[in-house]
């Protein structure tokens, strides 16, 4: 539909997931799973409950390690990649369960993910001398843009414990944009959302795919949501890979039909 | 005298600054979290270029151009630019939704506007073409704007650098052009909030509001060392005289919050020394006291309350400059390091000079309170035809129920049907459009009519009772002004709203919306449990606590022999919010009766019959403008009424 719009902005591969097999024990979460992320697009990953979507995720950036096959990032193969690695090569992610420092304040938790682009020595740190004061003041205004980015000018001294839930998911898309990645993986960044949250959300990343140019995962239940913001979509049943393509052509498989709807057998 | 005689249009004054105020701030925003500003030398520069970008994109003398959006400075400076090219801004209520906007466009004939961000460029695109004359449309923040690519849509930075080649080019073309402006043109266009019908274009000149604004300065003693804090809708008069006008003719720099979700911390940061708020701000901010110091610690309660009822005695006296006892002076001083300093503060109220509140009518508990602190709040009283000051409470004389004297220039008389008229340099030019309306306001000899009943007190302050074609008669010839009752009920801080009904009809009835603040947080501390406004709307405490409302309410109506024949019989609590998406109220919180009586009509019927519930089905829009609908069962409860006593005043009182 808006094919000559879309593929300016998206560019080659960026990453790609080959023959992922996972298994906890005796449990299959996935199986022989193979699809590519290029740059500059925003994929999304759906699929019923237990269908593995966080496990692929968490495959991306190397929380769990396949037992076969590999995942591929801007031409490098990692078997397997590690969350350190994920992170230092510039793929951030939030969590469908928030996990942000609750006592700390809105600024603080942002500025947490500047921390790998700091370089002064903790005790310079500790301090505030030398290197540690420049860079104190560099990281705080890319945060402060971050902050203007996501309206979240008015919680800034806030602790996040305090602030209701749709804030909190938005102040960990603002700590995993601060790591200005490549990469972003959002695990359900709209669930428990009312309809005006969802909608501020959407907006959110597609400015943030679009401004910043950053190719964004997203898994997400609302499936109107993912039909809007996707440029491609995959699903996942029982671990394996039941379809992958653009938005409309996704949802008039049958087979994904078949999976959210039920069929009598 | 005659230097200041030549700064009379706004483009002017603006050259006079940058000339003579060049390194003093003008205008601040706080970005980043940090406060970013702009001398009055770099106004003018931006502003130039801003103008040649719009005369070169083809905006020209007597157009019209939208502003829509917040408080933000480029928006001032759209002001500034139009009004350099002798164009008319024309700034709008940027929480309207999109056919709100699309009226007031297309009423005014915009040919430009000028858009805050990618929200109001979306409404202003989903209107442009029932908007014929709109040509071009400018932003601010081009955030999420990147992939749009209408032809006719500019970001402003490109307008301004377009600008700055023509200026650069021809030096003398700023001044040309300042030069042509005349103050008797119009200045701007302000659209009236429409309390009663469609909204009306409201055209000022530069004499209107200048003169207006420079008397109200020099009445005051502003002066460039000023602060504002600009927080209120640019398309409001107010805003308009207070961080614009003003702000041009005394030199002072004007501040603009982060965002509308932190006024409260930019106002507590900044600390401005003038401050403009409607009533309903001070009463929400007293609530937020009040309530948050019954969850304070015992001592510190107990602290507040004796000195603050020490305040209540002293603090009006020493802010007025009477005499008071040398004890009661230390007292108060300990109160103020204890108590009076520290509130303040947390305020964002510690160097106020000068407060005003208009609009409404203040509750005198909540306008006295803030005085006892020392804060010299006054009241004015105005409106949009006349670029704000008709009335303004004089230092030293204040009277929480008064407006005070007629402004300086402005004569006020009182009709026979007790109709208030001025006559003064801020009269409006015209209604936009509307030479039949502007003819009934109007009058040749240039007296003006307010719409609002009232009189003059013996000390020939002028006191306001109501909308006079709102003040009726129960079917017993008894004076019924709604307002003035509804406002006794409103200055409860558990009440919000009130409606009162009674005109031919045999006895008064009110509608109240309770304060979910303050009820809500009631509620908790007695642990009662509710999930939304309508639940607690119906709970039976919650109506005992208004049936008491009401009752003081008739006691006190029951003093005074004008009014006591117009005490509360029934009542009810409403089982949703008046709101102003649902065109209950205006966009400045103001309730609109007569749509409020049609809507509801079922639930008067019932006030006035024996039924003790009525069922009623609502339409209710969400802020996205999708409609759905909510139905309750209303309970409707007698109150008691008390005969004529004026020996009770001191009862009353209480």
């Amino acid at each position: 539909m808006t094919e000559t719009n879309t593929n300016s902005r998206i560019g080659e591969e960026l990453l790609s997931v080959n023959n992922i097999d996972l298994s906890f024990g005796g449990v299959k979460a996935l199986t022989d799973i193979s699809f590519n992320i290029n740059k500059g697009e925003i994929r999304s990953i759906i699929g019923p409950n237990g269908a593995g979507k966080s496990s692929m995720l968490n495959v991306i950036n190397g929380f769990y390690q396949p037992q076969v096959g590999h995942v591929r990032f801007k031409g490098k193969d990692y078997t397997p990649m590690r969350p350190a690695l994920a992170a230092k090569s510039g793929i951030a992610r939030t969590f469908q369960n928030i996990a942000l420092f609750k006592g700390m304040s809105t600024l603080d938790n942002i500025m947490t993910g500047r921390y790998l682009k700091m370089h002064s020595s903790f005790i310079e740190q500790a301090l505030y001398i030398g290197r540690a004061k420049r860079e104190e003041l560099e990281h705080r205004e890319k945060v402060e843009e971050i902050i203007d980015f996501l309206e979240i000018e008015a919680i800034r001294k806030t602790p996040v414990g305090r602030l209701p839930y749709g804030l909190q998911k938005r102040v960990e898309l603002a700590r995993a944009l601060a790591m200005e990645p490549e990469l972003l993986l959002l695990d359900e960044p709209m669930a428990g959302m009312n309809l005006e949250e969802k909608e501020d959300m959407s907006r959110y990343i597609i400015d943030v795919n679009e401004q910043f140019g950053t190719t964004i995962a997203l898994i997400e239940h609302d499936m109107g949501v993912v039909m809007d913001l996707s440029d491609r979509v995959v699903v996942l049943d029982y671990g394996r890979k039941l379809a992958d393509g653009s938005p409309d052509e996704v949802s008039s498989n049958q087979d994904v039909i078949d999976a959210y709807l039920g069929v009598s057998h | 005298m005659t230097e200041t005689n030549k700064l009379d249009t706004f483009p002017k004054l603006l050259r006079h600054n940058a000339e003579m105020r060049a390194k003093r701030p003008a205008i601040r925003e706080k970005d980043h979290g940090i406060w970013q500003s702009w001398t009055w030398a770099e106004v003018y520069e931006e502003v130039k270029a801003y103008a040649a970008g719009l005369d070169k994109l083809g905006l020209k003398a007597g157009d019209h151009i939208g502003i829509v959006g917040s408080n933000r400075p480029r928006l001032y400076w759209t002001m500034a630019a139009a009004q350099f090219l002798g164009a008319i801004p024309v700034p709008v209520y940027a929480d309207g939704v999109a056919e709100e906007l699309q009226y007031i466009l297309d009423n005014a004939e915009v040919t430009f506007v000028v858009t805050e961000d990618q929200e109001q460029t979306d409404k202003i695109l989903s209107v442009q073409e029932n908007v014929p004359t709109l040509k071009q449309i400018i932003f601010d923040d081009p955030r999420g704007l990147r992939d749009y690519d209408e032809d006719n849509l500019h970001d402003y930075v490109n307008v301004v650098d377009a600008g700055k080649q023509v200026v650069k080019k021809d030096l003398a073309w700023a001044d040309r052009m300042i030069d042509a402006t005349k103050a008797e043109k119009a200045s701007i266009m302000l659209y009236t909030s429409g309390t009663t019908g469609k909204p009306k274009g409201v055209v000022l000149s530069h004499n209107n509001i200048l003169i207006t604004a420079r008397n109200a300065v020099d009445l005051e003693g502003l002066n460039e060392t000023d602060e504002v804090l600009a927080y209120l809708p640019m398309a409001w008069v107010g805003d308009h005289i207070f961080s614009y006008a003003q702000s041009l003719v005394a030199g002072f720099c004007v501040s603009c919050p982060e965002s509308t979700d932190t006024v409260l911390n930019d106002l507590w940061e900044l600390g401005p020394t003038y401050y403009f708020a409607p009533p309903r701000i001070f009463e929400s901010t007293l609530t937020t006291v009040m309530i948050r110091m019954e969850d304070a610690s015992k001592i510190k309660r107990k602290m507040f309350h004796y000195f603050m009822d020490h305040a209540r005695k002293t603090g009006v006296d020493i802010l007025d400059g009477k005499s008071v006892g040398l004890l009661d002076r230390i007292k108060y001083a300990i109160g103020n390091t204890l108590v009076y300093a520290p509130l303040k503060n947390a305020l964002g109220l510690s160097r106020i000079r000068l407060g005003y509140t208009a609009g409404e009518a203040i509750g005198p508990e909540i306008f006295e309170f803030y005085r006892s602190l020392g804060i010299n709040l006054k009241q004015l009283y105005g409106m949009t035809e006349a670029s704000v000051f008709v009335a303004i409470q004089p230092n030293g004389e204040i009277k929480a129920d008064t407006v005070g004297v007629p402004a300086p220039d402005v004569e006020v008389k009182v009709e026979d049907n007790g109709e208030i008229m001025y006559r003064g340099p801020g009269t409006f030019m015209e209604y936009y459009k509307n030479p039949e309306s502007t003819a009934e306001t109007k009058q040749a000899d240039g007296w003006v009519h307010t719409g609002d009943a009232g009189f003059f007190d013996e000390d020939g302050h002028i006191k306001i009772i109501d909308r006079a074609k709102d003040v009726g008669k129960l079917n017993d010839g008894t004076m019924m002004a709604p307002k003035y009752i509804e406002n006794k009920l409103k200055f409860f801080p558990n009440i919000k709203e009130a409606v009162a009904f009674g005109h031919d009809r045999d006895y008064c009835a009110a509608f109240i919306n309770f304060d979910l603040e303050a009820v809500g947080n009631w509620a908790e501390r007695n642990n009662i449990a509710y999930a939304s406004y309508q639940e607690l709307a119906a709970h039976p405490e919650v109506y005992k606590i208004m049936k008491e409302h009401v009752e003081a309410v008739n006691r006190s109506l029951a003093t005074e022999e004008r009014v006591a024949g117009s005490q509360i019989k029934r009542f009810l609590v409403l089982h949703k919010a008046l709101d102003a998406d649902d065109g209950e109220l205006t966009r400045t919180s103001k309730v609109r009766r007569k749509f409020v009586a049609e809507r509801y009509e079922p639930l008067i019927d019932a006030l006035y019959s024996d039924k003790t519930s009525c069922h009623i089905e609502t339409e209710v829009t969400y802020e996205d403008g999708r409609k759905g609908s909510i139905s309750a069962d209303v309970q409707i409860m007698d109150a008691d009424t008390f005969p004529f006593n004026a020996t009770a005043m001191a009862a009353a009182a209480e």
